[in-house]
């Protein structure tokens, strides 16, 4: 599976003399069981661009490219792109309809054109891997919680089977511990069934301890396309983006300036802790 | 599709009509269409011709707007004008099979087809020059009396402004749901009646959770902040009358009384 965006621009007026753009010269690659992040100030674009990636938008220029092949091709089978490139909306729990979870699960697959038999194994396939227990695939879709209902939907794309797993911010409005839990299930999707990961957030701290690669957008453009930790080297550019790098990394360049030998790239909290003891063992 | 529909749309821009008290413009839109039914003949229709083209240049909408606003009422049009000139007796001009045509029916489906197109642009003039928030206002202030007959005047008028200013809210949900479900593999464009109409159950039973949710979500945030109904209920923007609205009902006043003068006189 490869994913090629190539010098994608999207903008609201494109005949106008001076276009407006919401996305302007975007180029990268997506490659098979790759967790990458696309971080981004509100407005940044993030959102505009991920539909792209299953032909929900169709750029203003440039091309998408699904395994070598130009997705707006006129006869490109555009249903079986998005069966492979699933993509799972902000707040997703606002698509739910059917009677029963299983029910809702299942209606990717039927849409793919699967027999019952397969749409239900797809389907509770799908749930084991989101972690949703059997004794719910009768019970109604409204009556769950926030992150029962997003681990849903979330199964709803999964069912169809894909190759690549894009989440516009999967885990707005959750409290911390659904947070954990939705990125953890993401982690292992990606470790596990070698799916590759788009995940669509503004949290700089969730993204490095998920994420192996960092995409960067700022006013539409792209600005980083690294590893976390050389992106948050910059962590003063991001800054001025509105964003930020995460919170240890602050502090370790504070105990750096005041004459502690730390390295000040530290990421998450366990490397944190593991720097910090390192140093007063010695 | 929902775009293409510009009766109750506004056009945004500053003109004196667009600055009259709504109320005005509501006199205005009940007392043309009255002068149209009171008015017959070419000559009455020539007056009212020119009091609507005085209006349209004052308001500054374009002409093109007003237009798009008769497209929807097309097929009405041709119907009425059929109908007459067929059906009304009279002297007759031409006949083929048994079709006839008088010219008494050419005369009265002209006139009922002018009619009709005043009557549309005409009202139409006011919505695309009131805001719908003014409109309900004025709304409310005019028919106020109501009241007294136990009318909850203040509660239709704030239901009408609440559901005026949903309607983007929810198309705008539903191009989200939409776009969540075909990403699903959803298809809404082929199909027969049936298939599509039940394509649009995963669209259609979402939107509905989700106006719920929001107005439940509106009427608590209402309540927080002590709406309690229109009982002494004060307004921010009162609506007052201005030296333009005297003149302005002065003018209409005026284009009336001639319509009623112009219909008595002439046979």
């Amino acid at each position: 599976m490869e994913l090629t965006l190539k010098h994608i621009s999207y903008s609201y007026n494109p005949d106008a003399k001076e276009p407006k753009y919401a996305v302007k010269d975007v180029s990268f690659t997506i490659r098979e069981g790759e967790f990458c992040a696309l971080i981004g100030h509100t407005g940044s674009g993030k959102s505009t661009l991920v539909q792209f990636l299953n032909g929900l938008m169709r750029p203003t220029e440039g091309l998408v490219l699904f395994n070598g092949e130009n997705i707006f091709e006129k006869k490109y089978p555009l249903k079986t792109l998005r069966q492979k490139v699933g993509l799972v909306f902000q707040y997703p729990e606002h698509q739910l309809f059917e009677e029963t979870v299983l029910k809702d699960i299942c209606y990717g697959p039927k849409n793919m054109g699967l027999g019952k038999e397969e749409q239900i194994d797809s389907a509770r396939r799908a749930m084991a891997l989101v972690g949703l227990p059997e004794s719910y695939e009768e019970k109604s879709p409204f009556e769950l919680s926030g992150g029962e209902k997003r681990r849903v939907a979330i199964a709803g794309v999964l069912a169809m089977n894909p190759e690549c797993l894009i989440l516009d911010e999967p885990t707005a409005g959750l409290d911390p511990a659904g947070r954990d839990d939705i990125l953890g299930t993401v982690r292992e999707l990606s470790d596990k069934e070698n799916i590759a990961v788009v995940l669509v957030s503004h949290s700089m701290d969730d993204v490095a301890v998920y994420a192996e690669r960092l995409l960067v957008m700022n006013s539409g453009e792209l600005v980083y396309d690294d590893t976390p930790r050389n992106v948050f080297r910059h962590y003063k550019e991001l800054e001025k983006m509105g964003l930020s790098a995460p919170q240890v990394t602050y502090i370790a360049h504070e105990l750096k300036k005041r004459g502690l030998d730390i390295d000040e790239n530290v990421m998450t909290i366990a490397e944190a802790k593991a720097e910090i003891l390192r140093i007063f063992k010695k | 599709m929902i775009r293409d529909i510009t009766i109750g749309q506004y056009y945004d821009t500053d003109s004196v009509i667009h600055r009259l008290d709504p109320r005005v413009k509501l006199a205005f839109t009940l007392l043309y269409i009255i002068s149209l039914f009171i008015g017959h003949g070419p000559v009455c229709y020539a007056y009212a011709a020119a009091f609507l083209v005085l209006v349209i240049v004052l308001s500054k909408v374009p002409v093109r707007f007003m237009v798009k606003g008769l497209r929807g009422m097309l097929v009405i049009l041709i119907i009425s004008a059929l109908f007459n000139v067929f059906l009304v007796q009279g002297e007759i001009i031409f006949r083929w099979w048994i079709f006839s045509i008088s010219k008494e029916g050419v005369r009265t489906a002209v006139l009922m087809v002018v009619r009709l197109v005043f009557l549309v642009i005409g009202s139409s003039l006011m919505t695309l020059t009131t805001t719908p928030n003014d409109l309900t206002d004025g709304l409310e202030r005019s028919l106020r009396f109501l009241k007294v007959i136990r009318i909850p005047v203040h509660e239709i008028a704030m239901m009408m402004s609440i559901a005026l200013r949903f309607i983007p809210i929810l198309i705008e949900e539903v191009n989200k749901i939409m776009k969540a479900q075909i990403a699903r593999g959803a298809d809404f464009e082929s199909g027969g009646l049936v298939k599509k109409a039940k394509a649009m159950v995963p669209l259609l039973i979402p939107l509905f959770v989700s106006a719920f949710r929001r107005a439940s979500d509106l009427a608590l945030a209402m309540e927080a902040r002590c709406y309690h109904g229109g009982e002494g209920r004060t307004k921010l923007h009162p609506l007052t009358y201005q030296k333009r609205d005297f003149l302005a009902y002065a003018v209409l006043l005026l284009y009336f009384g001639g319509m009623i003068a112009m219909a008595a006189v002439l046979p």
